[in-house]
């Protein structure tokens, strides 16, 4: 870990919010794209099946 | 073979289905790199101190932030040209993402400004035409949520786009245009005397590399969802019929 000095406080919360962010921003993404993913599969289904 | 051929949404899910993992693989890489460069091997800044680093996440998101609006505008452009289902799908996928890329911005920028300017908050042109440009991607996605009709809600949002788009462009320019305000003129420029130093610079441009690719990954799988979540409308409204 690199000495930060007195601003430790303001880059790490800067990097925290960061991560934070982009990793919510990135499971939504796969939340969504495998839920969407799913029930297509199964609409496709029930119309092939008549 | 034309281009829009490659935006035939079934061309589309095949060509993108083979690169999302290589887009993903590198972005990871890439900003990986990027981060634990700037972060662990690069030294204090003479007058910023250790609050230089934080430039390696504000700078790529603020970039990505303006560049995800140009995209939008691109994507909305076809649309209300060519009609083109494909490209209005992509720009609402990038909105999703430029409003994080935006907000990742405006909270670093207030992290880092408050040691720096002494404030947290200043109504400086750059600051204040970003906070525009947020609450043009909250309305924007809001208004895609809001209007049931597809077609009429990629109409009204590629117009907003269009309007949003002056403060996309003065979000980069502010500085130039009016000398005035807290935040310093552009990181990086084809000019060498204004860029920063070497060994910030090479991180950042790395990291910079980073969140583009992490953006268009996102973006393409985004778009992919938006196509799929059509066609499974489309088959709901179909069996709802009878």
């Amino acid at each position: 870990m690199p000495d930060l000095g007195k601003y430790g406080t303001e880059v790490l919360s800067a990097y925290l919010a960061t991560i934070a962010l982009l990793a919510g921003l990135i499971a939504l993404t796969w939340l969504r794209a495998r839920r969407v993913r799913a029930a297509l599969e199964q609409a496709e289904a029930r119309k092939k099946n008549g | 073979m034309s281009i829009w051929e490659y935006a035939n949404p079934r061309k589309f899910m095949g060509w993108t289905g083979r690169l999302v993992p290589v887009f993903v693989v590198l972005a990871a890489v890439l900003i990986g790199v990027g981060l634990t460069w700037g972060f662990f091997f690069t030294p204090d800044d003479y007058r910023m101190g250790a609050t230089v680093k934080i430039i390696y996440i504000h700078v790529p998101s603020a970039m990505m932030a303006i560049n995800a609006w140009v995209m939008m505008l691109v994507a909305s452009l076809i649309w209300i040209v060519r009609r083109h289902h494909v490209s209005v799908l992509a720009a609402r996928a990038a909105a999703g993402v430029g409003v994080t890329m935006t907000l990742i911005a405006l909270i670093t920028g207030a992290i880092w400004g408050q040691p720096m300017w002494g404030t947290w908050w200043a109504w400086d042109p750059r600051l204040t035409s970003f906070l525009i440009l947020f609450l043009f991607y909250l309305g924007y996605l809001a208004l895609w949520q809001a209007i049931d009709d597809p077609d009429t809600a990629a109409d009204l949002t590629s117009v907003l786009c269009l309007v949003g788009s002056v403060f996309a462009v003065l979000s980069r320019y502010a500085v130039n245009f009016w000398n005035q305000g807290l935040h310093q003129g552009a990181s990086l420029s084809l000019d060498k005397e204004e860029n920063v130093a070497d060994v910030f610079w090479q991180p950042l441009v790395v990291t910079m590399v980073g969140f583009g690719l992490l953006f268009v990954a996102l973006v393409l799988i985004r778009t992919r969802t938006e196509i799929r979540a059509r066609r499974l409308h489309a088959l709901e409204a179909r069996e709802r019929m009878g």
